[in-house]
């Protein structure tokens, strides 16, 4: 870490650290456009992991998170306060530099209010344009009267805007258009059965090519992280699961991880390789899912059978030792709420010895059929350099060739100890997205195996206080969810209830390339790379 | 099922007794016997998820649980030719009005089941900012299926009680299912002013 504070003096001589769970570089608003080029060019920090938008009652901010691959997967956090008073706080964007800053930017603004200078695109993200207020503000009023359920449609939705600067230093709206006028615009979702959900794509067609897609977000937005702020951290967990329910037990794994990293609290080792059997029962679960949906968005129904068949076997494991099907519930601060099921291992053993074969199966059925390969081979390209910059991590990242595997770049719970090997493709397309979901599920089945028979003894749960409160601090963790790498950002004052919670979810990165995949390709092949990427809704909107 | 094993049977036996009070033409009655025998052995819904619960109700569709043996499988894609919403997850404010529109595009008869604590109540998010606290705010409501999510065999009960329901209600005349749902509207007048 010395290291890097050294290479950022040599650069800033005067540059300004806090100290904590990562490195924090304070930088002044005039200066961060410039420090930001720096960043990204001469120290390496090629990935913006995490954008958390902050009121702290006296000032308004951002806290961003940098990784940078070159460097050992070194993070760095940035503090930067916006200018301005609360009506017109702004930061420079950095959306030119990490692209991938172009949907979190947004969502910042919505949720917390700060206008983004230079952002090409500064609507709000997840809540209705005709709302009042930014509710992740400390004084949000949210009183019901402000903003009624309204049953009328959205106004203006063509309507956009940036923010410049002026010669005095004053913030300019200027007005523009999302499409352009002479534009064919064709509205897909929110409700459309293969958007895997609530999300709605306006697309722009030129006879059957896609142009340009403007993703709408926000049809199932909970507003997760402004409830978080409201309860203590025990009550907080259960919301990971229902962001992506296929994501369920890794989701929470990281909230549970971060908050005992916060507490300096040991998990027992059984207790850790549980979880990691978990979270690999969990991404098999989760790509048979991906695996039927895709299979059935092409209209290969059958398929969908076959992985539902195989996902049922999974999930009666969950249930005979979590007691549900879905939203387990099963990790909690210090370790797992109960034992395993006297049933597990053998279940778990049987399960490994089927899967082979089955995955023969699918390969047979679907993934050497024509019309799965003429529409997945070659559809949706999307390079290497791309998908770090969008930060597209997960088997979709690392079917572009990324090696990104947050179990193998800095390993967690049980990792360490067992052998696998991080699937990488080179096609940089659906298919090669979707043939390294179906050989990570071989690479699950090989951890499982090498870990089901060695849980060890002991407790399956650290002893934790019973008012659970955080020292005042912030603290990031990462995991592997199914689709990506999942962030969870606490700020705690050393309460019982956070200051601050954000989730960086990788669905969330996800959407943001539909509109780079999908231009130039047929508006048919929109559906089938939505599939291939396999966002989750809920996970993007929280 | 026998009729034991289901509960709220006092809300059938309620609907019976309407019916039987203003009394069943015998022609009109067998056709509304035979319609509605069809109607509730060929329910199709409308594929509308937005969250967990759509999962579920996938597993429904799956081998497993295989709800094509009561008629359930068609998952039509276009409200016009489903005959029931079966709300599967959380409402927030945005899509609340794209549910208020699909309910009003489906064809009469049309049934609408709430699945799920938060299509129930609001669930774990109702303290939110932007949570409807439950459907019935906005539509009426036929079964309620409380779960996070519920288990297949919850769905199936609830689409069961709804098949009962359909089988004792008039399909000519007598008890006008669009006049309930005016009811509703009156009841909530703030809202359906507001219908674009």
């Amino acid at each position: 870490m010395s290291d890097l504070k050294n290479n950022i003096l040599k650069v800033y001589p005067d540059a300004t650290f806090e100290e904590g769970d990562n490195l924090l570089l304070v930088v002044a608003e005039d200066k961060w456009l410039s420090v930001a080029n720096d960043l990204k060019n001469k120290l390496g920090f090629d990935v913006l992991s995490a954008l958390v938008g902050m009121d702290w009652k006296d000032s308004l901010g951002v806290i961003y998170y940098l990784t940078s691959t070159s460097h050992d997967w070194q993070v760095l956090a940035v503090k930067v306060l916006a200018q301005g008073d609360r009506d017109n706080a702004f930061i420079h964007s950095v959306s030119s530099l990490w692209k991938v800053a172009n949907f979190q930017e947004r969502e910042a603004y919505d949720l917390v209010g700060i206008k983004f200078i230079g952002h090409p695109d500064m609507r709000r993200f997840f809540l209705r344009n005709d709302w009042v207020g930014h509710p992740l503000r400390k004084d949000y009023d949210a009183n019901p009267d402000l903003n009624p359920i309204r049953l009328t449609d959205e106004e203006h939705e063509d309507d956009t805007r940036s923010f410049q600067l002026d010669e005095n230093g004053k913030v300019v709206e200027v007005p523009g258009k999302v499409f352009e006028a002479d534009d064919y615009v064709v509205n897909i979702g929110p409700q459309h059965p293969s958007t895997h959900g609530v999300m709605r794509f306006r697309t722009a067609i030129d006879g059957e090519i896609v142009k340009k897609v403007d993703v709408v977000s926000g049809y199932i937005h909970r507003g997760i992280e402004k409830l978080c702020e409201g309860l203590t951290y025990p009550q907080t967990l259960h919301f990971t699961d229902r962001m992506d329910y296929m994501s369920a037990h890794q989701n929470r794994h990281c909230l549970c991880m971060c908050i005992e990293k916060a507490l300096g609290i040991e998990v027992p080792r059984r207790a850790q390789v549980i979880r990691t059997m978990m979270d690999e029962l969990m991404r098999i679960s989760s790509h048979l899912l991906s695996f039927g949906c895709t299979a059935m968005d092409l209209g290969a129904t059958t398929a969908f059978f076959y992985g539902f068949r195989e996902r049922e076997m999974v999930l009666d494991i969950f249930e005979k030792t979590c007691g549900a099907r879905m939203s387990m519930n099963y990790n909690v601060i210090g370790g797992v709420i109960a034992d395993i099921h006297p049933d597990f291992v053998k279940d778990v053993k049987e399960f490994v010895r089927i899967m082979p074969s089955r995955l023969k199966e699918y390969h047979t059925v679907f993934s050497g059929n024509i019309i799965a390969k003429n529409r997945l081979v070659g559809v949706g390209m999307l390079s290497k350099e791309d998908a770090i910059n969008y930060d597209i991590t997960g088997p979709s990242g690392r079917g572009s060739n990324w090696s990104c595997d947050c179990r193998k770049k800095h390993p967690y719970a049980a990792y360490d100890m067992v052998q696998f090997d991080e699937v990488l493709l080179d096609g940089c397309d659906s298919y090669s997205r979707y043939m390294v979901r179906m050989k990570e599920i071989e690479q699950s089945c090989r951890i499982l195996e090498q870990l089901v028979d060695q849980i060890p003894e002991g407790d399956i749960r650290a002893q934790v206080p019973k008012m659970i409160k955080l020292p005042a601090g912030r603290w990031y963790q990462q995991v592997e969810a199914s689709r990506g790498t999942f962030g969870v950002y606490i700020e705690s004052t050393g309460e019982k209830n956070p200051y601050r919670v954000h989730f960086q979810s990788p669905c969330f990165n996800l959407v943001g390339v539909m509109d780079l995949t999908c231009k130039g390709n047929m508006i048919a092949d929109l559906i089938t790379i939505g599939a291939a990427l396999d966002f989750v809704i809920p996970d993007i909107d929280r | 099922m026998p009729r034991e094993a289901f509960k709220n049977n006092e809300y059938i036996d309620q609907l019976v007794e309407e019916l039987n009070a203003t009394g069943a033409n015998v022609v009109v009655g067998k056709f509304d016997e035979l319609i509605n025998w069809g109607v509730a052995n060929s329910l199709w819904p409308l594929c509308f998820g937005t969250s967990c619960c759509a999962i579920e109700f996938m597993s429904l569709g799956a081998a497993r649980y295989d709800m094509a043996r009561f008629g359930f499988e068609v998952a039509r894609n276009s409200p016009r030719q489903a005959d029931y919403i079966m709300v599967q997850g959380t409402i927030v404010h945005r899509m609340a009005s794209v549910l208020r529109r699909l309910y009003e595009q489906l064809a009469e008869p049309k049934y609408v089941i709430a699945c799920g604590g938060c299509a129930v109540s609001g669930g774990p998010f109702k303290n939110s900012y932007c949570v409807l606290p439950g459907v019935d705010k906005i539509i009426p409501v036929d079964v309620y299926v409380p779960g996070c999510p519920p288990r297949p065999e919850a769905m199936f009960y609830g689409l069961m009680q709804l098949q009962r329901k359909i089988k004792v209600q008039k399909f000519f005349g007598g008890v006008n299912r669009k006049e309930k749902i005016d009811q509703f509207f009156a009841q909530h007048p703030e809202q359906e002013g507001q219908i674009g």
